[in-house]
């Protein structure tokens, strides 16, 4: 099963082959169907070579496929070679798995959408530049998945091209990751400079030969985060996310919340051995991480569109995951990452099920009391909900309580209380937001109240799925603490080898402080959801007070970094190229040009410009050029 | 009168099968004058096909036929099949252009089978009179196509410009032709190889011939300076006829130049190679510059067409069997990508024939998903982004060029690279960040779009598995 383990990708491209020049005249059905049938192979092939390797001896899980040589110029040599391994086939469950699900309700959730056909080509053309970002066995590899999946996601942020919002938002999206996109490339050119080659399973042990601290394993490492801070949103390049929310939904919980924004997290994961070595680079990933897991937290609490505020959430749960790299728990990053690909994606599709029975309405100021019309969205989204905030027994809090920890067992106490912050912030937030949505009486026109369902069964089975595994996912990295065996942690160990060694140690003698620290992130969740319960659930002065403080305004307009970036970058930038068109273009080219144009006319006597259109001018100019060629041939023979 | 035996009939198989499928559509039209429906190019897209597949039956000979005026080896059977792809995709988008310009002209199909027969011929010469010949018989091709909308001014002023400047290039050529056979007293390519290769005199009457030729060949490839009649009559010609002329002879000049100047005068190339380095980079710099300034997209290839001759012309400085094989792997990428963008130009232009103004591309990407995804395939592999073929043709091409010294070539060459992203890019741009002005419904023929996915894929395969195609026409260049 292992070996055919390469096919995983191609199910996806073969779904876009045949939809996109077989199916021109099928039904939605069909058409549906055969993109999730595709990555319902997928799946199942990936969930084949995982049981495959769960019979190997853990030394020697790992199998490399090369496919053939991309590209073999000079020295430089590439290629396409897969990696399969403990850490991508976690990967390559959670994408083909997510994205079945997410495949099955887009059937529902786009029914009758002029573009259904060309909504699967792209959804499914994600998938396989997705597998091939988490599979591929060298940077570059990685770097067209990485591309790739870009594309398809701003292709789908711009589904709706005839919104000129929307038809934005893609371009901003765009533009943001050329930036982080930039950074990664540099960096995997500075690595084959440096080790001549980009492989990971050469980079290792030519990798480890290199002190700690090493200046040019800390620029790598800085560059490729870089690539990460781009891609998955973080402080500063985060500004795309919330509104890449333009997009259809599902396309939000598949791309941007489940797979594509965590494919940071999975890079710095996979190039872990890079990043152990540099001290400074850690910490910075460190730092940006438990920032943006707080800011983008604060700024969730008071926004009022429901996909807003998830987009935020997911923003700051991307932080979490830095952190936990940051601090060198790799395991727990990945750990987080697929309990966030489960809850985040529920969370999202559930907000779409909303959004649908809404009739497209996504305020939550004009929602409440839909627990009884939608009871089963209800219901999955409360269990989202619990698991997000940390409520003990949840996949969130298994996850992001081994994060908090290896931060503070880390020594990094300040990061700790920042990221305990950013707890509290969620349970509050995620709270509200079910408040608002479900409960209480509904603050919307009669017309739509009237039209509020329940959505169809494509749409809830997935919900359903997903809200079991939110609800018991956690359990695959129970800790020791809590009388678990990590099976998760020793399953992904030899791929962080080095750094799961000093896991284990730290775990002897401080269990003590562990169970106390885990008391305390569970009274920070409870106490977010009692503030949010007491706030929202009653009528509260307090919020109305609260809703016209400066605090409040400055929340809700985002810390106006929107309006820095777009004074302090954009518009001089726009400003810089017009005096750049105007000086230089028209000045430098346009002179260059003339002058070129000039230098002929000279040569030609008295002919204002070359191109005339008239054919005497050609002849004479071609006149011109022979004598020219011809008393070069002479010079070089009498020379 | 020396006899023809089965042999020399086999190594030109291809060639006498595009002109019997010429000479069949001749016929065709000439009974069912006017009433000759999808006809016309089904029998030419077979012909082309049979060519093609005879070429690749030949793949594997080696040596000469005809009493050593004619190559039957690998490269003139890779390219032979190139140009019957050429062809076949013209043909493909050929109908429909007819039709919404309103050209009727049977003459049309068999003309470019006979330009198509020119150009095998130019490929397998091992003569300068047979490749004079040949040349001779696309250009005439040439002429015609490039005024056959008879209607449209310029269309006519094209060919007629064309006509008037290639007879000036052919009588540099021919002259060229001559005053090589009054020095050596031979036009066979291997005559004039083992001339040169002996302990030569370049007398004034030698040299001359040589740069009488070599402007010959840039003319024909659209060197600068020699390439002021190709805007012209790129922007006059119907599109899909510019489409053609820019790639199928183009490649059949360049083959002839690999032959002439790059294996039976690679000897004297220190005669040679300086000015042709010149040619290079004044090639490849003024048509990327120009292009630039361009308002109409058509015009903007045109000028970027000289740009790829430029950076084909490197190939030939570099002068090795690599460098030879790279420019052949180039102009394979080259032919599907320009032919491509035009096809999708047409479908595009919104406005008059023969406008093809930027605007009009505006968000069309979103508006017409296919279009758009060919056409970026298109532009990125003119461009040079991987994993399109366009972008190991220029890889190949220049490390070909740096393994050889010509440094200089090499950093102009990718200088040049990055201006032609300016231009190419901005056209995607327009595609995909723009908002559409207004809907537009475009039809979409069956054939038109198999063949532009076709050739988008096909720039995608060449790019994704480079090395294969590479090491085929590695092992036939001579």
């Amino acid at each position: 099963m292992l070996d055919l383990a390469y096919l995983i990708p191609f199910f996806p491209l073969l779904g876009v082959v045949l939809n996109a020049f077989f199916m021109r005249r099928a039904g939605e059905k069909t058409v549906g169907v055969l993109a999730s049938g595709m990555i319902g192979l997928s799946f199942l092939f990936a969930c084949g070579a995982f049981f495959t390797m769960l019979g190997m001896a853990p030394a020697s899980r790992r199998l490399e496929i090369e496919l053939f040589t991309w590209v073999a110029a000079g020295k430089f040599e590439a290629p396409v070679a897969f990696l399969i391994d403990p850490l991508s086939l976690v990967m390559m469950l959670v994408v083909s798995g997510v994205s079945f699900l997410i495949h099955v309700y887009s059937i529902g959730y786009m029914r009758g959408d002029p573009g259904f056909r060309r909504y699967f080509v792209f959804l499914n053309l994600f998938v396989f530049f997705m597998l091939l970002l988490v599979m591929g066995g060298n940077f570059l590899i990685m770097f067209v998945g990485w591309e790739g999946v870009g594309l398809c996601s701003y292709l789908l942020i711009g589904f709706w091209y005839t919104d000129d919002a929307k038809a934005t938002a893609g371009k901003k999206a765009f533009i943001v990751n050329r930036i982080g996109d930039f950074g990664f490339l540099i960096a995997i050119f500075l690595i084959w400079t440096s080790f001549g080659t980009v492989q990971f399973t050469k980079l290792i042990p030519m990798a480890s030969l290199y002190p700690v601290g090493s200046g040019v394993i800390t620029a790598i490492c800085l560059l490729l985060f870089m690539g990460a801070v781009g891609k998955s949103a973080q402080f500063p390049l985060y500004v795309w996310l919330p509104d890449a929310m333009a997009g259809p939904t599902p396309v939000s919980a598949l791309i941007h919340a489940a797979t594509m924004v965590t494919a940071g997290v999975y890079m710095v994961a996979r190039a872990n051995f890079f990043f152990t070595l540099s001290p400074a680079a850690m910490t910075v990933v460190a730092i940006v991480g438990g920032g943006t897991a707080l800011f983008a937290a604060t700024i969730g609490l008071v926004q009022n569109d429901i996909k807003k505020v998830l987009a935020y959430s997911t923003v700051s749960q991307l932080g979490f995951m830095f952190l936990a790299c940051g601090v060198g728990a790799y395991v727990a990053a990945i750990f987080h990452l697929v309990m966030h690909a489960f809850f985040k994606g529920l969370l999202f599709l559930g907000s779409g099920s909303v959004i649908h029975g809404m009739s497209g309405e996504q305020d939550i100021r004009h929602m409440g009391g839909l627990k009884s019309k939608m009871p089963v969205t209800y219901w999955t989204f409360l269990a989202g909900t619990l698991a997000i905030a940390g409520v003990p027994g949840l996949a969130g809090f298994f996850s992001k309580d081994e994060i908090l920890w290896k931060t503070f067992s880390g020594g990094q106490t300040v990061l700790w209380l920042v990221g305990l912050t950013a707890a509290f912030c969620t349970a509050f937030y995620m709270f509200r937001l079910v408040y608002l949505t479900f409960h209480g009486k509904f603050r919307g026109a009669k017309s739509a109240e009237h039209h509020l369902h329940e959505s169809p069964r494509t749409m809830t089975v997935p919900l359903i799925i997903l809200a079991v595994l939110s609800v018991i996912g956690g359990y695959i990295g129970l800790p020791h603490i809590l009388g678990g065996t990590n099976p998760f942690g020793q399953w992904l160990d030899p791929v962080m080898r080095p750094v799961a060694e000093g896991e284990v140690m730290a775990h002897h003698g401080e269990a003590a402080t562990e169970v106390t620290l885990m008391i305390v992130s569970v009274l920070i969740a409870l106490a977010g959801i009692y503030l949010a319960h007491s706030w929202y659930m009653k009528k509260s002065e307090t919020v109305k007070a609260l809703g016209e403080s400066a605090l409040h305004t400055m929340l809700l307009n985002k810390y106006w970094v929107d309006e820095i970036y777009s004074i302090g970058i954009v518009q001089p930038f726009v400003k810089g190229s017009e005096l750049l068109a105007r000086y230089f273009d028209m000045g430098t080219i346009d002179g260059l040009v003339n002058g070129l144009g000039s230098f002929f006319s000279w040569v030609g006597g008295g002919v204002r410009r070359m191109q005339t259109g008239v054919v005497q001018n050609y002849a004479l100019f071609m006149g011109i050029g022979l004598l020219a060629v011809l008393a070069a041939f002479l010079m070089t023979t009498l020379g | 009168m020396i006899p023809v035996s089965l042999t020399d009939i086999q190594g030109v198989l291809p060639e006498t099968i595009v002109v019997i499928a010429a000479l069949a559509v001749i016929m065709a039209d000439a009974i069912r004058r006017g009433h000759s429906g999808a006809l016309l190019p089904v029998l030419s897209v077979l012909g082309l096909a049979a060519a093609g597949a005879a070429a690749i039956f030949l793949w594997g000979t080696s040596g000469t036929v005809f009493n050593g005026t004619v190559f039957a080896d690998g490269f003139a059977s890779f390219f032979k099949v190139l140009f019957t792809v050429i062809g076949i995709l013209t043909i493909l988008f050929s109908p429909h252009y007819l039709k919404i310009t309103g050209v009727r002209l049977g003459e049309y199909y068999a003309l470019i089978l006979t330009a198509v027969f020119g150009m095998m011929v130019m490929a397998s010469a091992a003569n300068l009179l047979m490749l004079y010949l040949g040349l001779e018989t696309m250009s005439i091709s040439l002429y015609v196509l490039a005024g056959s909308q008879r209607g449209d001014v310029k269309s006519a002023e094209a060919g007629m410009k064309y006509l008037v400047l290639g007879a000036f290039s052919s009588a540099f050529l021919l002259y060229g032709i001559a005053l090589l056979f009054a020095s050596i007293g031979s036009l066979d390519y291997e005559v004039i190889g083992t001339f040169f290769a002996s302990d030569f005199h370049p007398g004034p009457l030698l040299v001359s011939g040589l740069a009488l030729l070599m402007v010959g060949f840039a003319f024909k490839v659209a060197a600068v300076p020699f390439h002021f009649w190709s805007p012209d009559v790129y922007d006059g010609a119907p599109t899909t006829v510019t489409g053609f002329m820019s790639t199928g002879p183009k490649a059949a000049a360049f083959v002839a130049l690999i032959r002439v100047f790059g294996v039976a005068l690679a000897p004297a190339s220190s005669l040679w190679s300086g000015v042709l380095t010149v040619l290079a980079i004044l090639t490849m710099t003024v048509g990327n510059v120009v292009a630039i300034r361009q308002t109409s997209v058509k015009r903007m290839l045109a000028y970027s067409a000289i740009a790829h001759a430029g950076y084909l012309l490197v190939g030939i400085v570099a002068g090795t069997k690599a460098a030879f094989a790279a420019t052949g792997y180039y102009l394979s990428a080259y032919a599907l990508m320009n032919l491509g963008a035009f096809a999708v130009l047409i479908l595009l232009n919104r406005r008059d024939e023969g406008s093809y103004r930027f605007e009009d591309l505006r968000g069309m990407g979103f508006a017409h998903p296919l279009l758009g995804i060919t056409l970026s395939v298109f532009l990125l592999s003119l461009t040079g982004v991987p994993p399109t073929a366009g972008f190991f043709g220029k890889l190949y091409i220049f490390s070909a060029a740096v393994e050889q010294g010509h440094i200089v070539l090499a950093v102009v060459g990718l200088l040049n690279s990055a201006v032609g992203a300016y231009y190419y890019l901005r056209v995607i741009t327009l595609l995909y960040m723009a908002k559409p002005e207004g809907e537009s419904i475009i039809v979409q023929p069956a054939a038109y779009r198999f063949a532009l996915v076709i050739s988008a894929l096909l720039i995608l395969v060449i790019g994704i598995f480079p090395e294969q195609l590479l090491r085929v026409i590695t092992l036939a260049v001579p």
